[in-house]
C-alpha cells in the first residue's frame, strides 16, 4: 500500500513536471513567433501599433465597455432630459402635442402619491423613501462597523463567522424577501411565536399581511433592507480594518487606551475613507430601493387591504413604464431627474461634511 | 530604575510544530539611568527581547523585573513603559499635539497639566513649533522626535526604542543619535534600544548587549567590548572595516605567521583563529614585511591589502605613511591587539 502511494506520487510528480515543461515550451514558441512577426512588421514598416497614439489604443481597448454603456446608460440619461420637455408624449405612435419646461415636473410634484400623501393612502413615495434611507443607512453602517470590529477581534472560528455574515450577500434578494414575509406571517410566523415566548401577546399580529399598520410593515421593510445590505458593508470594513498597521494598536495598548477610545480614535479615523465610501454608496442604493419592497409586498407595494402604500420613488417611476400609468414616459423622466437631484444634493452634502472627518 | 532580565526565554512554535528559540536564557541587569543598546544581526532576537520587556510578546520562560517589581505577567499598559516603534506608528489622522497628548488622555491628568507637559516635552525634543502639523507634513527626523515625545510624555519608567534610526538617512541618523543621547541624559531615564548597526550602538550606548541566535554574547561598555571581545562573533560583529580573521598555529609559545615567529604568546600550542583589526596595524621600520597587493585611498586613511598565511588581510593606515609607488611595507601590530580564539568554542584565549 505504501508502495502504491509512493508510486502514485512519483507518477503525479512526473506528470506535473511534464505539463509545466510543455507550457514552458509553448510559451517559448509563442514568444519566438511574436518576435518574428514583430521583426517582419518592423522591416516592412507595417507595425500598426506604433503608428497609433496612446489615446487611440486606449480608446480601442475601452470601446466594448463604452459601446454598452452608451447604449444602456448614457443614451437613456440624455434621452430622459429630452423626454422631460415633451408634452403628452405618446410612446406607441411617438407623437407629442407640444413642449414644456416645467410641466412634467409640476405633474410629478403635485401628484398625490409622490410628495403629498394621497388622501386614501396616507403615505407618499418620497416620504417612504426618505424614511427608509435615513433609518436603514445609519443603522446598517454602524452595525456593520461594530460587527466588523467584533469579527476582527475573535480568534477561533473566525472564517466560520465571516462566512455566516457574508451569506446574505450571495443569497437572492427575492428569496430572502419571501423568507422574511414567511417569518413575519401573522399566523404561526416565527417572529410572532418568538414574541409569544417572551410573553408578548402577539397571536395574529399582522406585519406584512392585511391589517398591518404602516409602521409595522415599514419596520419589516427596514429590518430587511438593513440585514440584506449588511454583508457587503461588513466585508469592506473587515478588509480595511485588517489593513491597519498593527503597530497603531500596539502603541495604543502601551498607552493604556480603553477599547472604546481605540475604536473611536484609531480604528474609525483610519478606515474613514472606507466608511465614507460605504455611506455614499448606501445612501444612493437606499434611494433606489425597489426589489426589497417588491419581495416583501409585491408590485403593489402595500400589504393587501390597507389604506397606505409603501412604494418608493423608483416604484413610482416604474408605474409610468409598465405599471398602472404605462406610457407616460415624460412624467417618469421628470420623477427620475428629481430623484437624481435629491441624490446629487445629498452626496454633495456628504462630501462637504466628510472633508473635515475623513482622513486620507 | 534598574531593569533585570532573569533567564528570559522565548520559543516560537510554527504551524508544523517546529520550534525556534528566539531568545535563549537571557540574564542581564541594566543599571538605572543607563542607555543600553541591544545589538545583533537580523533574526537574533533583539526585537523579541524588546517586545517582551514592553509586554507585547509573552515570554516562554524567565522573568522581567522593573526595580523590585516582577512585571513578567503584567499587561503592557501597566508596566509604565514608553515605546518608540521602528516606523514611529504616529497616528496619521491626528496632529502632532494630539499624538503627544494621546497617552495622557488615558491617564488621570488634569487638562492644563497635560497641555503643559506636551509643550514641555515638545520643546525638549525640539518640535515646539510643529504642534499643529500632521505627521505626513513632517520629515523623518521630526516624526522620530514626535514619537519620542509621545513615548516620554507620560513619564515612563523605561524608554524602549525599536531600531529608532533605521528609517533615517545617514546624515540625519548621526544627528538623531546625538539627540537621543541628549534627551536621555536630560531625563535620566533607563533606556533600551535595538539596532543592527554596530556603529550606531557603539556611538550612543553606555553599555551594549550583543546577541546571536538569542544568546547573550557579551554585555559591556562599547569600548571595552571593542578592545576585549569575549569571542570571535563579537570581534567579527564590531568594527568597520571588519576584523581580519585567519587560521594560524601556535608553536612553543610563538604565534607562527608566514612560517615565521610573529609574536610571543602565552598559550598552549595548537591551531587557533586569529583576529587582527585593520586599524591596529602601524607602518613602522622594525615591523614585518608585507607585500602590497592592492591599495585604496579612502579620505584620511589608506587601506592596503596584503597576505598573511594565505589569507587576504586589510590594514588601515595613515595616508601620509605610504604612497602608491611602494611595493611592500613594514607593518607592526601590538601584542595586545592580536586576538586569539579557540577553534572549537570561539572564546578568546589571550584576553580578559
Amino acid at each position: 500500500m505504501a508502495d502504491f502511494i509512493a508510486n502514485t506520487k512519483r507518477v503525479l510528480l512526473r506528470f506535473k513536471t511534464a505539463v509545466k515543461t510543455f507550457f514552458w515550451n509553448v510559451r517559448r514558441v509563442v514568444n519566438n513567433f511574436k518576435k518574428r512577426i514583430g521583426k517582419f512588421l518592423d522591416k516592412h514598416n507595417l507595425n500598426v501599433a506604433s503608428k497609433f497614439p496612446g489615446w487611440a489604443k486606449a480608446l480601442l481597448y475601452l470601446s466594448p465597455a463604452l459601446i454598452v454603456l452608451s447604449i444602456f446608460t448614457f443614451w437613456p440619461i440624455i434621452n430622459s432630459f429630452a423626454l422631460v420637455v415633451y408634452e403628452n408624449y405618446n410612446m406607441s405612435n411617438n407623437t407629442i402635442t407640444g413642449y414644456t419646461v416645467f410641466g412634467n415636473f409640476l405633474t410629478v410634484i403635485t401628484d398625490e402619491s409622490f410628495i403629498i400623501p394621497a388622501a386614501h393612502t396616507g403615505s407618499s413615495a418620497v416620504i417612504n423613501t426618505l424614511i427608509i434611507v435615513f433609518i436603514s443607512v445609519p443603522i446598517s453602517v454602524l452595525l456593520a462597523l461594530f460587527i466588523a470590529v467584533a469579527l476582527n477581534s475573535i480568534k477561533p472560528l473566525k472564517s466560520f463567522f465571516q462566512t455566516i455574515y457574508f451569506l446574505p450577500y450571495v443569497t437572492n434578494t427575492i428569496a430572502i424577501g419571501l423568507v422574511f414575509a414567511y417569518m413575519f406571517r401573522s399566523d404561526g410566523g416565527l417572529v410572532n411565536q418568538l414574541l409569544g415566548m417572551v410573553g408578548i401577546q402577539a397571536q395574529g399580529l399582522s406585519w406584512v399581511e392585511s391589517g398591518a399598520v404602516y409602521w409595522r410593515s415599514m419596520f419589516v421593510l427596514i429590518f430587511y433592507s438593513i440585514w440584506s445590505s449588511l454583508a457587503f458593508k461588513i466585508m469592506v470594513f473587515l478588509t480595511s480594518i485588517q489593513g491597519i498597521d498593527k503597530q497603531y494598536y500596539q502603541a495604543a495598548a502601551i498607552d493604556a487606551t480603553p477599547r472604546g477610545r481605540i475604536f473611536t480614535n484609531i480604528t474609525v479615523p483610519l478606515i474613514s475613507p472606507m466608511i465614507f465610501y460605504i455611506l455614499v454608496t448606501s445612501v444612493i442604493g437606499a434611494f433606489k430601493i425597489y426589489n426589497a419592497i417588491v419581495a416583501l409586498f409585491g408590485v403593489s407595494g402595500a400589504p393587501p387591504g390597507v389604506d397606505y402604500n409603501l412604494q418608493s420613488i423608483v416604484m413610482y417611476i416604474y408605474q409610468f413604464i409598465d405599471g398602472s400609468n404605462a406610457g407616460n414616459l415624460s412624467v417618469a423622466a421628470a420623477a427620475s431627474l428629481i430623484l437624481f437631484a435629491i441624490i446629487l444634493v445629498l452626496t454633495l452634502v456628504q462630501m462637504q461634511v466628510s472633508k473635515k472627518r475623513v482622513h486620507y | 530604575m534598574e531593569l533585570r532580565l532573569e533567564n528570559l526565554t522565548k520559543i516560537f512554535t510554527n504551524k508544523t510544530g517546529a520550534e525556534t528559540t528566539a531568545v535563549d536564557k537571557l540574564d542581564i541587569t541594566i543599571e538605572s539611568g543607563t542607555l543600553v543598546g541591544l545589538l545583533g544581526p537580523s533574526g537574533c532576537g533583539k526585537s523579541t527581547t524588546l517586545f517582551m520587556i514592553a509586554g507585547l510578546v509573552k515570554p516562554t520562560g524567565g522573568k522581567i523585573f522593573f526595580g523590585d517589581d516582577d512585571v513578567t505577567k503584567l499587561a503592557p499598559e501597566k508596566r509604565g513603559i514608553g515605546l518608540v516603534f521602528q516606523n514611529y506608528a504616529l497616528y496619521p489622522h491626528m496632529t502632532v499635539f494630539k499624538n503627544i497628548i494621546f497617552p495622557l488622555e488615558n491617564l488621570d491628568v488634569p487638562r492644563d497639566e497635560a497641555i503643559e507637559r506636551v509643550k514641555e516635552m515638545a520643546n525638549l525634543v525640539g518640535i515646539g513649533e510643529l504642534l499643529d502639523r500632521k505627521p505626513s507634513q513632517l520629515s523623518g527626523g521630526q516624526q522620530q522626535r514626535v514619537a519620542i515625545a509621545r513615548a516620554l510624555v507620560k513619564k515612563p519608567r523605561v524608554l524602549l526604542l525599536d531600531e529608532p534610526l533605521s528609517n533615517l538617512d545617514a546624515r540625519l541618523r548621526l544627528q538623531m543619535r546625538e539627540e537621543i543621547k541628549r534627551i536621555q541624559r536630560e531625563i535620566g531615564i533607563t533606556t533600551i534600544f535595538v539596532t543592527h548597526d554596530q556603529e550606531e550602538a557603539m556611538s550612543i550606548s553606555d553599555k551594549m548587549v550583543v546577541l546571536d541566535f538569542g544568546k547573550e554574547q557579551q554585555y559591556d561598555a562599547p569600548q571595552v567590548m571593542y578592545n576585549n571581545p569575549t569571542n570571535l562573533f563579537v570581534a567579527k560583529f564590531l568594527g568597520n572595516p571588519p576584523i581580519n580573521t585567519f587560521e594560524a598555529e601556535v608553536k612553543k609559545g610563538y604565534l607562527i605567521l608566514n612560517d615565521q615567529k610573529f609574536a610571543k604568546v602565552d598559550i598552549t600550542d595548537g591551531l587557533y583563529d586569529i583576529g587582527m583589526r585593520p586599524e591596529n596595524f602601524r607602518v613602522k621600520e622594525d615591523g614585518f614585511k608585507a607585500k602590497i597587493n592592492e591599495i585604496f585611498h579612502i579620505g584620511r586613511d589608506t587601506m592596503i591589502h596584503f597576505e598573511l598565511n594565505g589569507k587576504n588581510i586589510r590594514a588601515l593606515v595613515d595616508s601620509d605613511s605610504i604612497d602608491d609607488s611602494n611595493e611592500s611595507v613594514s607593518l607592526t601590530i601590538k601584542n595586545e591587539r592580536i586576538y586569539i580564539f579557540d577553534k572549537e568554542t570561539g572564546q578568546v584565549v589571550n584576553h580578559g
